[in-house]
């Protein structure tokens, strides 16, 4: 038997070992941003693809879109004064703050503020492992409350109104995602299943208590099924634009709030740590200690916070009442499950997918699409629908993507460079 | 047996993964009738090399020679064709199947070309195994039929297929001491029969039990061939690992001080609602290690379970350092003193998405200097991880990095730090070296002797019967969920064996 020859020379496999694990933090880190740009890019391609197969130009229909969202706001540099919000001070500012672009601009933030929250209701539960389906019924309780108490205590004075509105609508939302976390943390029910079960009881409770005959039914608009105006005192003022048309209100920074408040919690405070514990891996944070049933619920509640806040914001900011047709049509809570994959379930990500569906949303509504490109203006919304539906399905396909990544990176060259 | 010629021959094998070399330049031949083993630590790369062999990679250089001539192997499929044959170290197996369906699976003998034809495949099964002397039901279904059991079917699912080369993948981690005996003679018998067999192992003291040749692999490099005979472990444990290895554990005399573990009578059922523990009475003192030994699912785990508070009492009550903590659930356990090696570190005893920092903090990122009033406070939890890794050598990653990216050993390193380094009276280690290789082993027994010596209780679990042996002060055997017999350390493993397999103690004693 021979003896040992000396150590090779080289890099020791320690060494080698630790450069292949930062290779992988960072292809991990390089996927989180390059695999949902990947997942938008190749859904508005084959969105394009059948626009062109209906006979529409494509080009010019992200054309039309793209006007609509009015991102081509930030482009119309000029030399502008405006009038700072809530006082009589002006300032110089390099965009026109009155123009056609900048009123598409404040309906798509609109919809991004209320994206953000029922994003982050999907996200947050999401965390801790659990699949919350039931942001739209989350995002009912909350509107509801927020149409009872702002349509109640009309002498008020605003910001106590206000807050306690939006408190309440937090809450609502908290209980009726609550509900769903007692019963995933005692009795195993998945909360797949009740979330979705909870919806339709949010919905019927809502079309019951505000339709024909209903306790909170509108009384002098009896033929359109709809509940009492938010007063005066409870609505969100609104920083720029008109307020009557839909201007924008202060609830977006109320979604902008939200998301720092989202990754303080998740990342900065033992509760988050525990929630993240147990959404990789419940059977070791129950060796570390952890409950994880209290984690179940707490993550649901507080998920429930997020989607009844986005309920509040549109009651108050810019819907003022809920009629029976608005609860039917209602699927905000849902485009906020495609927000969250999309954005990864991060506070950054949630942000950036909320105002890519938000100006999709809004891109495609019908009166934003000129009638020469679309001869039927529906095909707009539908087209839309499709965009978010590709979004999902290649989220699916993450892995995928990324292997395509990785293939064609390495059919440039850059894998065996990446290697040496 | 023997008659020297080269069945099959590896040339230069050269891979390269992203950032590791995994094979450089690698030699290596298999005779006919030979039993090669191939050692090396985890990550030496010996399964990279076998899984070009068996066409899963492709070679970055080198060639592959079988019966002199060159060729290329681009999937397991071509490898069956060429006679390679490969039992991995998960079975491929369905359950729900019988062991002839299993094996005739994929080459079924049909009727009229659509239907099994269950006699013909149930009589070629039957000549097989009667061929390499297996004794195996060909009509049992698979999942009714023990690990060993299951190990042979793959093996004659392979011969089956008509290989004459046999690459077994660590083929003794899922056995008995007993199973592993007995696969050893299944082996041999194939040998005689012609087969040559590629035999992938850690283990030092069976690949001198079983080999012809060896040859040892570390850091992706071939470090030498050498006949077995006249090889020793220790010769063997300096060449995969590159210096001195203490295989033997070095430890004086246990000091026994106060019980700190009481154990009176305790049930606990298993997840069937079975009970899995069956009345145990049993004393771990400060100062001692106290060694359980037994076959994997005689109620080791679910004991383990319910002193971790993990799983409920049914009845009877147990104590740590004289207070009833009989159901208190795992936080006021651990608060109580206890450190909690678990039997399966990825799936309960590591978050692997989370950093080695955060990981370090289970159990106590609520407290200082981890957090404060409900916040972390990241930079002293990086700070004290970083001093944590240190102090125990944990290699391949920093406190940022994610506990995946690990190699098994510095996992293990990991949990066995963290459970240490938070100072309790009674260490509670189940498998604690299950899968890891011999410097890893070394670093691990070495620590629970010194926790030993400084005091604490360690209660050892485990199914390896040598680790048992050359670790604990006092041995107690568990079968079928009671505690059968206790030993003195030193005892000899025949004597345990019979023990564990639900022998009397005078059978035991008389071996």
């Amino acid at each position: 038997m021979t003896d040992a020859p000396a150590a090779p020379p080289g890099p020791s496999p320690e060494l080698g070992a630790e450069s292949a694990a930062e290779r992988l933090a960072r292809w991990q880190r390089a996927g989180g941003i390059v695999a949902p740009v990947m997942t938008a890019v190749l859904a508005f391609l084959v969105g394009g693809l059948v626009v062109l197969a209906t006979g529409s130009n494509p080009l010019r229909v992200y054309q039309g879109i793209w006007n609509g969202t009015g991102l081509e706001w930030f482009s119309q540099v000029g030399s502008y004064r405006v009038g700072l919000p809530f006082s009589d001070a002006e300032v110089w500012f390099p965009w026109d703050p009155g123009s056609r672009a900048a009123e598409n601009l404040q309906q798509t933030l609109l919809l991004t503020a209320t994206l953000v929250l029922t994003g982050l209701a999907v996200a947050f539960a999401f965390r801790c492992g659990l699949f919350n389906i039931g942001g739209q019924g989350q995002y009912f309780a909350g509107a509801y409350f927020s149409i009872w108490i702002g349509s109640s205590f009309a002498g008020m004075s605003s910001l106590p109104h206000i807050l306690l509105a939006l408190v309440v609508a937090g809450l609502a939302g908290a209980v009726w995602a609550g509900i769903a976390g007692v019963l995933k943390a005692t009795v195993g029910a998945h909360e797949v299943i009740t979330t979705i079960m909870l919806n339709w009881v949010a919905y019927f409770t809502g079309l019951y208590l505000f339709g024909q005959g209903g306790p909170l039914q509108n009384e002098e608009q009896v033929f359109s099924p709809t509940s009492n105006e938010v007063v005066e005192s409870a609505r969100l003022p609104v920083f720029w634009g008109d307020p009557l048309l839909q201007g924008l209100h202060v609830g977006f920074f109320l979604a902008l709030a939200a998301l720092v408040v989202f990754w303080i919690v998740i990342s900065r405070t033992t509760l988050g740590y525990q929630v993240r514990a147990v959404g990789f891996n419940p059977e070791a944070a129950r060796y570390g200690g952890i409950s994880v049933a209290r984690n179940y619920f707490l993550a649901m509640a507080i998920s429930g916070v997020f989607a009844g806040l986005a309920g509040a914001i549109d009651m108050l900011g810019w819907r003022f009442s809920i009629g029976f047709s608005d609860i039917q049509s209602s699927t905000i809570g849902f485009v906020g499950i495609a927000v969250a994959l999309l954005g990864r379930n991060t506070a950054l990500g949630v942000g950036l997918a909320a105002l890519v569906f938000g100006a999709l949303v809004n891109g495609t509504a019908t009166r934003n699409i000129p009638p020469d490109v679309f001869p039927i203006p529906e095909q707009a919304g539908n087209l839309s629908l499709t965009i978010q539906a590709l979004v999902l399905l290649f989220i699916g396909a993450d892995i995928l993507i990324l292997y395509l990544w990785a293939r064609t990176g390495r059919l440039l060259g850059f894998g065996r460079r990446a290697a040496r | 047996m023997t008659d020297g010629s080269t069945v099959l021959e590896l040339r230069g094998i050269t891979k390269q993964f992203p950032g590791v070399l995994a094979n450089d330049r690698i030699d290596f031949d298999l005779r006919k009738g030979e039993v090669h083993a191939l050692l090396g630590e985890n990550g030496a790369g010996k399964s990279t090399l076998m899984n070009i062999l068996y066409g899963l990679y492709q070679p970055d250089e080198g060639e592959i020679l079988i019966g002199g001539r060159p060729v290329r192997i681009h999937s397991p499929r071509e490898a069956i064709e060429r006679g390679i044959g490969m039992v991995h170290q998960h079975f491929m197996l369905i359950p729900v199947m019988t062991v002839a369906e299993n094996i005739v699976l994929a080459s079924e003998p049909t009727k009229a070309g659509i239907v099994l034809d269950y006699a013909a495949a149930r009589m070629r099964v039957e000549a097989i195994a009667a061929q390499f002397n297996f004794v195996i039901d060909p009509d049992a279904r698979v999942e009714s039929i023990s690990v060993g059991q299951q190990q042979r079917v793959e093996i004659l699912k392979a011969l089956y297929r008509r290989a004459d080369v046999l690459i077994l993948d660590e083929p003794t981690a899922v056995l008995t001491p007993q199973e592993a005996e007995e696969l050893f003679a299944i082996l041999r018998s194939l040998v005689r029969e012609g087969v040559s067999i590629i035999f992938i192992s850690h283990k030092l003291n069976e690949v001198l039990q079983i080999a012809d040749r060896i040859t040892v692999l570390r850091r992706g490099r071939k470090i030498d061939t050498l006949p077995a005979a006249g090889a020793t472990e220790e010769g063997l444990a300096r060449l995969m690992v590159g210096r001195e290895v203490l295989l033997r554990v070095d430890k004086a005399p246990a000091t026994p001080g106060e019980a700190l573990l009481e154990v009176e009578d305790l049930h606990v059922l298993d997840d069937r609602g079975l009970p899995a523990v069956r009345g145990v009475t049993f004393q771990v003192h400060a100062g001692e290690i106290v060694g359980i030994a037994g076959v994997d699912g005689n109620g080791q785990t679910e004991l383990v379970e319910a002193l971790t508070g993990l799983r409920p009492v049914e009845a009877g009550r147990f104590l740590i350092g004289g207070v009833d903590v009989t159901g208190a659930g795992t936080h006021r356990i651990l608060d109580a003193g206890v450190g909690h090696i678990p039997e399966d570190r990825q799936r309960r005893g590591l978050v692997l998405e989370f950093t080695l920092a955060e990981n370090l903090a289970l159990h106590d990122f609520d407290k200082p200097p981890n957090a404060r009033f409900g916040w972390l406070r990241p930079g002293r939890m990086v700070a004290r991880a970083r001093r944590i890794l240190e102090e125990f050598d944990v290699r391949g990653g920093g406190p940022q990095t994610l506990a995946k990216a690990l190699s098994g050993g510095n996992q293990q390193k990991v949990v066995v730090a963290r459970e240490v380094s938070a100072d309790p009276r009674l260490l509670v280690a189940a498998q604690p070296t299950r899968g890891l290789d011999v410097g890893a082993i070394e670093f691990v027994h070495r620590r629970l002797v010194e926790e030993r010596d400084e005091g604490r209780a360690v209660l050892l679990v485990s199914l390896e019967l040598d680790e048992i042996v050359s670790l604990a002060d006092r041995i107690l055997v568990m079968y079928e969920g009671e505690i059968v017999g206790e030993y003195a350390a030193g005892t000899s493993e025949q004597v345990l064996g019979i023990a564990m397999l639900g022998g009397t103690r005078e059978e035991a004693t008389a071996a």
